[in-house]
């Protein structure tokens, strides 16, 4: 008997991410949002989380990926961070799955770009693969912004 | 660790702290034996907890001290210089070693046999060679350059561990025989600081236990025989209630919300009670975190004592309101700052004693610190009556630096030239020494002073002496604040940066914006006003410019660093207290925001950092103001001359003038809502009684009374230590700012003179007298003293 871990899925344009169960302090529907003007595109505003301010971050925009469709609202995954709260904006939720370790492997060649920053391996599993998302490095700016950023200000 | 070293640790820091002190004054006062038998009190319980814990090294230096006291107390030696340095160099020694078992368990293994030496050697009653044997170390070990030159001062590192982390070479403490020749080094700006407060992050709570297990003593002065009404809490703690506070206050603000829509007696009664409740507890939790700033500054004789031996000058420090209070977490950002103020006066400001008595001063220079609450804000005050900075000195090194060309140096008031001190990469010092001059550290005090929300501004007259003030809002978590409404979103904008609120109709608009080097300005009495468009700057119409529309405009007048400007925003709602939650780190980059709230309603807010916008919109910049104040045809005068006067009208056709500052809030009510209570008519606001007191029956010999002109009443409401009065006059008439000379002195009650304001005659009303007249009970027991206008 392998040992197993659990992890939190969702859906993100066809990819399947999970995140440490216990990384995740809550999922919750779509919620209204203040939009911060002049902010990093990543950032789709804040939301009202009995009593606490959390930003949310369009996990899109932040993996590069192309907009979500008209008309379909994002989903919350609220995660803990160094800094609190973080709510990651995703397609749809997946299930809690108890994953053996057995069949983790590191990240495919083939996942380029920002993705690779951003996932730490993967999960072979019997359909598909369960990419492990870097909640730490997904909540923060990309590096090359905070350049750009700084000659634009 | 241990509780019982925990403890251990927390009492004798502040024992520590309290040697200090206590060294310092009886060095003042060598024959109080209260001081000293305080001290040798402290010395020996530390002794002897220090070798019941096993920690031999501790118990020997402390030991030695012990003897010496010992013989002190005795009548056997009198406190010298020698003396109290030895001291201090044990306390220093001993703090190292508490900071070694706090961070490792044990006294550490630095060898400390020469301070014992140098103890003992006391203690037979012999005297130390001129080059005192090298002092301990007393943090982080590396050795920074020292410049010898007999100039220079060169500070015993003893006093670094106390006020910074500076680190300094064991070096001879090479006393400079020149206080002439410091002097003869022209009066210099007070400038910079040491390196390593710039860069080495500052283990400000270096004398405190980790866990952010501080022990706050909730109220009351530290010293022997305090009572037990106090009780130790940790901050951690406090922090949580602090937050609870806050998360009660929005919920309290929601309730508040249904009250328009329900009228169920008991509900409101209800929610009235919460409210009034939650506004006690706020008030009440938010005393807690309360410190009197004279926690920071008992640093401060022992920094200004060190500094001065080593400069070879003599300074005395005096302090005023020491009580005043202030939240814990500023406390915390000013204390450096604070310190690095204080070293730069001693080290640059305050002379020589030979050249200050060449002069006609006193031979003891004087460091005043004065603390005060004023307007919501904590002013502090630091002034030497040293040689002063002159701004012509400073101009030059700002050039020389390539900080400003020739042209703006030569169009600078000498106001603006003071401030360039605060630019970093500015030092006039001569010589570098480990004190101060390296050029990095008054722009990083007015840095710490503004991330805190305060500004700090210097004055000086050359040969004279030279005041620094720092104001400072009381609280960061919950601020009254007004709520704009911009582009679709709501906006907080803190009160304390709001100067007044400007609506022009739409006509107005037109024709009094007006473009100067194509930025939109608005004639504010005589001053431009810089506008800014806040949907522009933030982007909220996609780029849409907003030029003047067909609607209204409103402009809210705010200030930043100093200097005013105008926000245009589409809707101004109303004021709010608000609490403030940061943003989280991703929008730190962000500087147009100071942070977030959440509004009645749940929704969420972002507060406006105004110094952020200010600064992204450039309308802050010495080169805009400039252009400004060129095109302005007023010129720029000094305006401190000028007052802000309210002009209204009394009675019939009477015009009178009362200063601005005076006025609380203008208030109309209808004739319906006066009521009467014995004689005296009162009106019913904001949930107090407020006596009316019509103007027009007490001035200009009084006695008539006026027909009551139809519409409502208009009321100028005057408030003095809780106490508010309404004072009614005609017609509230306009604000305007004049330079006020008296043409004729008073004829009659009630006012000061007449002045000629906008080609009338007004008269400048007593309000005290005024009031006086109408209710002597209002001043209870204080004799007639005209008011100063």
């Amino acid at each position: 008997m392998t040992d197993c871990k659990q992890f939190a899925t969702f859906f993100l344009n066809g990819l399947f991410l999970g995140v440490e169960v216990l990384k995740v302090q809550e999922v919750i529907r779509y919620q209204e949002m203040t939009r911060v003007p002049i902010a990093p595109a990543m950032i789709r505003g804040l939301i009202n989380l009995r009593g606490q301010i959390v930003t949310a971050i369009d996990l899109r925009r932040r993996l590069e990926l192309p907009p979500r469709p008209e008309g379909q609202l994002p989903m919350n995954v609220v995660v803990r961070t160094d800094d609190g709260a973080v709510s990651l904006l995703v397609d749809e939720i997946g299930d809690v799955l108890e994953i053996p370790d057995d069949t983790y492997e590191r990240t495919p060649e083939t996942l380029t770009g920002v993705a690779r920053e951003l996932v730490r391996g993967v999960y072979k599993l019997k359909e598909r693969l369960l990419l492990i998302l870097d909640t730490e490095r997904a909540v923060s700016l990309p590096a090359a912004f905070n350049r750009t950023a700084a000659k634009g200000n | 660790m241990d509780e019982i070293v925990k403890e251990f640790l927390v009492e004798n820091y502040e024992n520590l702290d309290r040697l200090d002190r206590d060294l310092v004054s009886l060095e003042k006062d060598p024959h109080s034996k209260d001081t000293l038998g305080s001290i040798f009190r402290t010395i020996h319980t530390l002794k002897g907890t220090s070798g019941f814990l096993g920690f031999g090294k501790l118990e020997a230096v402390a030991h030695v001290g012990e003897n010496l006291l010992s013989k002190m107390r005795d009548g056997i030696f009198i406190i010298n210089p020698e003396i109290t340095s030895a001291l201090l160099a044990t306390v220093d020694a001993v703090r190292f070693m508490l900071s070694q078992i706090e961070a490792s368990g044990d006294p550490g293994d630095r060898d400390y046999s020469s301070l014992i030496e140098r103890l003992t050697f006391l203690n037979e009653g012999k005297t130390l060679p001129v080059e005192a044997a090298p002092v301990v170390q007393a943090s982080a070990p590396e050795p920074l350059p020292i410049t010898h030159a007999p100039e220079t001062c060169s500070l015993p590192p003893t006093v670094a561990a106390q006020a910074e982390p500076v680190a300094d070479a064991p070096e001879p403490v090479d006393l400079p025989p020149a206080a002439p020749s410091i002097a003869a080094a022209v009066p210099v700006p007070a400038v910079s600081t040491s390196a390593p407060v710039s860069g080495i992050p500052v283990p400000q709570t270096a004398p405190v236990v980790p866990d952010a297990a501080t022990a706050t003593e909730t109220t009351e002065p530290r010293g022997s025989g305090v009572s037990d009404s106090t009780i130790r809490v940790d901050v951690g703690l406090l922090d949580k209630l602090m937050n609870l506070v806050g998360e009660l206050v929005l919920a309290r603000n929601q309730v508040l919300q249904f009250n328009g829509q329900y009228t169920d007696t008991a509900f409101l009664a209800t929610s009235q009670r919460l409210n009034l409740i939650t506004t006690e507890l706020q008030g009440s939790v938010m005393k807690t975190r309360m410190q009197p700033i004279g926690n920071v500054w008992n640093k401060l004789p022992r920094v200004v004592r060190d500094l001065a031996t080593a400069c070879g000058k003599e300074v005395r420090i005096e302090m005023a309101g020491k009580e005043t209070e202030l939240d814990k977490t500023i406390i915390e950002a000013i204390k450096d700052p604070l310190t690095h103020i204080v070293r730069n006066s001693v080290d640059h400001g305050i002379e020589g004693a030979e050249v200050r008595v060449e002069r006609g001063k006193s031979a003891e220079g004087c460091l005043l610190m004065r603390a005060y609450h004023e307007g919501g804000q904590v002013n502090i005050e630091i002034s030497d009556d040293g040689g002063g900075i002159d701004s012509e000195r400073v101009k030059q090194k700002a050039m020389q630096r390539g900080l400003i060309t020739s042209e703006q140096a030569a169009r600078m008031s000498d106001h603006e030239a003071l401030h360039l001190i605060f630019l970093p990469g500015f030092s006039t010092a001569e010589k570098i020494t480990n004190v101060s001059g390296r050029g990095v550290g008054m722009d990083v005090v007015k840095t710490n002073i503004e991330k805190i929300g305060g500004t700090v501004d210097l004055q000086s007259q050359p040969g004279v002496g030279t005041t620094l003030k720092i104001k400072i809002p009381l609280t960061l978590a919950i601020i009254p604040a007004l709520v704009v409404t911009s582009g679709g979103d709501r906006f907080a904008i803190p009160q304390v940066s709001l100067l007044e609120l400007v609506r022009l109709e739409a006509e107005q608009a037109r024709k009094q914006i007006e473009f100067i080097h194509g930025a939109p300005v608005y004639r504010l009495r005589g001053q431009l006003l810089p506008l800014v468009y806040l949907n522009r700057e933030l982007k909220l119409d996609d780029g849409r410019t907003t030029a003047v529309v067909d609607d209204a405009v409103n402009i809210v007048v705010v200030q930043a660093d100093g200097h005013p400007f105008g926000l245009v925003v589409d809707e101004i709602n109303d004021t709010e207290e608000i609490v403030v939650k940061p943003l989280g780190k991703q929008l730190k980059g962000v500087t147009s925001f100071a942070g977030a709230t959440i509004m009645g309603d749940g929704r969420v807010a972002l507060i406006l950092d105004v110094l952020g916008i200010a600064q992204r919109a450039n309308v802050v910049t010495e080169e805009r103001n400039r252009t400004l104040s060129e095109a302005s045809t007023h010129g720029r005068k000094a305006t401190d001359s000028r007052q802000t006067l309210l002009l209204f009208d009394v009675g019939q056709g009477g015009r009178m003038a009362m200063p601005l500052s005076m006025v609380a809030r203008l208030e109309e009510f209808s004739q319906s809502s006066v009521e009467h209570s014995g004689a005296q008519e009162v009106v019913r606001y904001r949930g107090q009684i407020l006596p009316l007191i019509r103007v027009a029956n007490y001035v200009n010999g009084g006695g008539h009374t006026v027909p009551e002109p139809d519409g409502p009443m208009q009321v100028v409401v005057y408030s003095e230590q809780g106490r508010s009065v309404g004072l009614v006059v005609s017609r509230i008439s306009d604000i305007v700012q004049e330079t006020i000379t008296v043409k004729r002195h008073a004829q009659s009650n009630g006012i000061f003179g007449s002045v000629v304001i906008q080609d009338r005659v007004t008269d400048l009303i007593d309000v005290k007298a005024v009031i006086r007249s109408a209710d002597p009970s209002f001043y209870p027991e204080k004799p007639a003293v005209p008011a100063a206008a």
